[in-house]
């Protein structure tokens, strides 16, 4: 993509600023930081106060947006690459998170409902949810590679059982983890006033920026997202490269899963993460990325995952009524989704090539 | 030609042959189902053992596949009040988990009934798990129905056969007439019940943050009730800083009084619909640095009373949990006592009472005794 840009040096600047896929998501972001202004400049104030524990922290709308988004930022990295290597959405990932949450619940309570202390270090408990979460992830994986199910289909299995079997890891009950120590990953890591999950989320970035780009797993993924027949007859295998992608996002699960459990220290199997997979899809699409598989971008996609928190605090800091939140919430998530639908964006550079050249034409025929 | 013929002649009989071998082992395999059936109504042929004569009239292959159904505890079911109960799926919520050990540590041999459970959160699938219980010829039919609708025909059978139908915990859109009575929490209550204890605490002024459940759920509009009627009768006194849904969730409820607080909005109050909003809620305050619980700048109220919430309570952290009653089976119990011994109810919805703590006077006690 970038490569192409020297030699379409006559494309004009709104069809340049169109055919990057970032740009959608960054103009969503600042239509709404716009509004906001507008309608209450104080909306972005931030303070620097103290919680209960006594740590420095940081307060206002942007770092509650920072915080409360980055588990959706998390789980929309492993979705993007599992849309672009499958061409479909893995729907499964509240339920996972609900299965990886009750197995690091499990494992730091041993079983009883209130301990009095953790049973095992947290990052053992972390470690058991990350390979949990990898098994279904494989699972899911599996099913669509080798088995040639739909995704949406393939997961749908997970969709449905996920929440009884996180049930019956817990004994149908609602553990609470004691202690302060599990609330950081949630909370503040003590002597940083930004938020612990938002920390998370730039790292979970940066480790996957860095394995795309030092590795060749990038490539891969679009290359089997394009043309899986093609790839294979470039010597790829695509079958594993789309179980990576499956697998890769069972980490991410398992990463959100910690922070959503941390952040009350307990889980409610059936509630947690709920209706989480259409956000995290949501932000794959606002993010621009085909839904069909081929061409993506991780960055969007994260960056579009942040863009829906900041539309829910928006929505909760208008006091819109609790039965039109919805209503309101579709209505700008058509609008984003029909913008940064790459035929729409294709069709918009377009309109902005034809622009260009007529002024030109028209300035020319003055002079 | 001739060969052509030949080929024709053996095809054709090879297909009549396996015609002939298939409509063989269809047969053969439609009656491991009947056997099968018969087995599953073997439990309906139990309760009429009794009567003997229509047990013999059964088949052969019913008896076969008896044994390994009945098991041991055979002997002297004729005594035992036999009871087909119909729930929802007890993973479903903590409250649902409570209802079923409850239901579960009164129906068994013990208090002589013979109980059969079945669960799902589908209608369908419980219209014919209640259609099953009917044909089984279960005296009583305890009914706790995922959707309200579709009930009518499947109660009238079981009207006609003389199975005995109590609701519990959920009401149904059919005529009263085809159930004997209905247990039932009122939510309008527990709201009420909630918003005059919070009268009671004589604040100067209520500054609520109201934290919704599920929209159109039977508990958040009867919890929701009763605060709305308060601050409308004395707007001066009492205002709704936010009033959002969490849709029973705890970090969304996390989320809502966090915009409250990152807006410099002004509260006393948290009125959630349940435990764990009312959790989510007071994460965000703990983040905030704002003290809550008795005595504190913030007074937090939740619903159901799980165990860890009326900890809350006695730790001052929370100041008031209202009770939704999961345990109805002494109710169900009382009602066929009566019903056996003949008598007629004086009333089919029975209320059931619940309780609302005080984080003042709650006890170890209450604790283990009203925690679900």
């Amino acid at each position: 993509m970038p490569s192409k840009m020297p030699s379409q040096p006559k494309t004009s600047f709104w069809a340049r600023l169109f055919s990057h896929q970032i740009v959608i998501p960054i103009l969503a972001l600042l239509l709404l930081a716009i509004f906001n202004l507008i309608s209450d400049p104080t909306f972005f104030s931030i303070t620097l106060g103290h919680n209960s524990s006594g740590n420095a922290v940081l307060s206002g709308n942007l770092i509650s947006i920072i915080d409360s988004g980055s588990e959706l930022a998390i789980l929309a990295i492993g979705m993007t690459l599992v849309t672009a290597a499958s061409g479909g959405q893995d729907i499964s990932v509240g339920a996972a998170i609900a299965i990886a949450g009750s197995a690091m619940v499990r494992v730091l309570c041993g079983g009883e409902s209130s301990p009095t202390e953790l049973k095992a270090p947290i990052i053992v408990a972390f470690l058991i949810g990350v390979a949990v979460a990898m098994f279904f992830g494989a699972f899911n994986g599996t099913l669509v590679a080798y088995f040639k199910i739909q995704p949406m289909v393939a997961t749908l299995i997970l969709f449905t059982a996920g929440r009884s079997i996180a049930a019956w890891i817990n004994n149908n009950e609602l553990p609470i983890v004691p202690g302060e120590d599990f609330k950081v990953f949630g909370g503040y890591i003590p002597g940083i006033p930004i938020p612990a999950p938002f920390l998370i989320a730039i790292v979970c970035f940066i480790v996957t920026w860095l394995i795309m780009k030092f590795t060749n797993l990038g490539l891969y993924v679009q290359s089997v997202g394009v043309n899986e027949k093609t790839s294979r007859l470039n010597g790829l295998n695509p079958e594993l490269i789309k179980l990576m992608t499956y697998v890769f996002l069972g980490v991410c699960v398992a990463v959100a899963a910690l922070i959503k459990v941390s952040r009350i220290s307990s889980i409610n199997y059936s509630v947690i993460a709920k209706d989480i997979e259409m956000d995290a899809i949501l932000a794959v699409a606002l993010g621009g990325n085909a839904l069909g598989g081929g061409k993506f971008s991780i960055g969007a996609s994260v960056l579009g995952a942040y863009v829906i928190q900041f539309l829910t605090t928006t929505l909760y800091k208008l006091e819109v009524s609790a039965v039109a939140l919805p209503a309101y919430k579709a209505v700008v998530v058509i609008i984003l989704v029909v913008l940064s639908a790459p035929t729409v964006r294709e069709k918009l550079s377009r309109l902005g090539k034809k622009l260009r050249p007529d002024k030109h034409g028209a300035e020319a025929s003055k002079a | 030609m001739k060969v052509k013929k030949l080929m024709a002649i053996v095809a054709s009989t090879a297909l009549c042959a396996t015609m002939f071998a298939s409509c063989g082992s269809t047969s053969s395999s439609s009656t491991a189902e009947s056997k099968a059936a018969g087995g599953d109504t073997s439990t309906a042929a139990e309760s009429t053992a009794e009567g003997e004569s229509k047990a013999e009239a059964e088949s052969k292959a019913e008896e076969e596949s008896k044994p390994e159904d009945n098991g041991g505890g055979n002997g002297g079911s004729g005594e035992k009040i036999k009871v087909g109960i119909i729930n929802n799926d007890p993973n479903e919520s903590g409250y649902r988990t409570a209802n079923d050990k409850d239901l579960k540590a009164t129906f068994n041999e013990d208090n002589g009934f013979d109980a059969q459970f079945y669960y799902s959160l589908k209608n369908d699938e419980q219209i014919t798990a209640a259609q099953k219980f009917i044909q089984d010829e279960v005296d009583y039919l305890l009914l706790s129905a995922a959707d309200t609708a579709g009930w009518d025909s499947v109660l009238k059978d079981a009207q006609n056969a003389g199975v005995k139908v109590i609701l519990f915990d959920r009401t149904i859109d059919a005529d009263p007439s085809l159930y004997e009575a209905s247990i039932v929490s009122d939510m309008a209550k527990e709201g009420q019940t909630a918003v005059d204890w919070l009268k009671g605490q004589n604040l100067d002024k209520y500054k609520v943050i109201h934290i919704q459940g599920v929209m159109g759920s039977a508990a958040q509009k009867g919890r929701s009730g009763a605060l709305t009627e308060a601050a409308e009768a004395e707007p001066d006194k009492w205002e709704i800083v936010s009033e959002q849904t969490a849709e029973w969730n705890a970090e969304k409820a996390q989320q809502i009084v966090q915009a409250a607080i990152d807006g410099n909005k002004e509260f006393n109050v948290i009125y959630a619909e349940n435990d764990d909003m009312a959790k989510g809620a007071v994460a965000a305050l703990d983040k905030a640095n704002i003290s809550h619980g008795v005595g504190k700048d913030v007074i937090v109220m939740g619903f159901d009373c799980n165990k860890w919430a009326l900890q809350e309570l006695l730790d001052q952290k929370w100041n008031y949990d209202g009770q939704c009653n999961p345990f109805q089976s002494s109710y169900i119990k009382d009602i066929i006592t009566k019903l056996e011994a003949g008598e007629t109810l004086s009333e089919k919805t029975i209320i059931m009472d619940e309780k609302g703590f005080d984080a003042t006077t709650i006890t170890a006690e209450d604790v283990e005794n009203y925690g679900i």
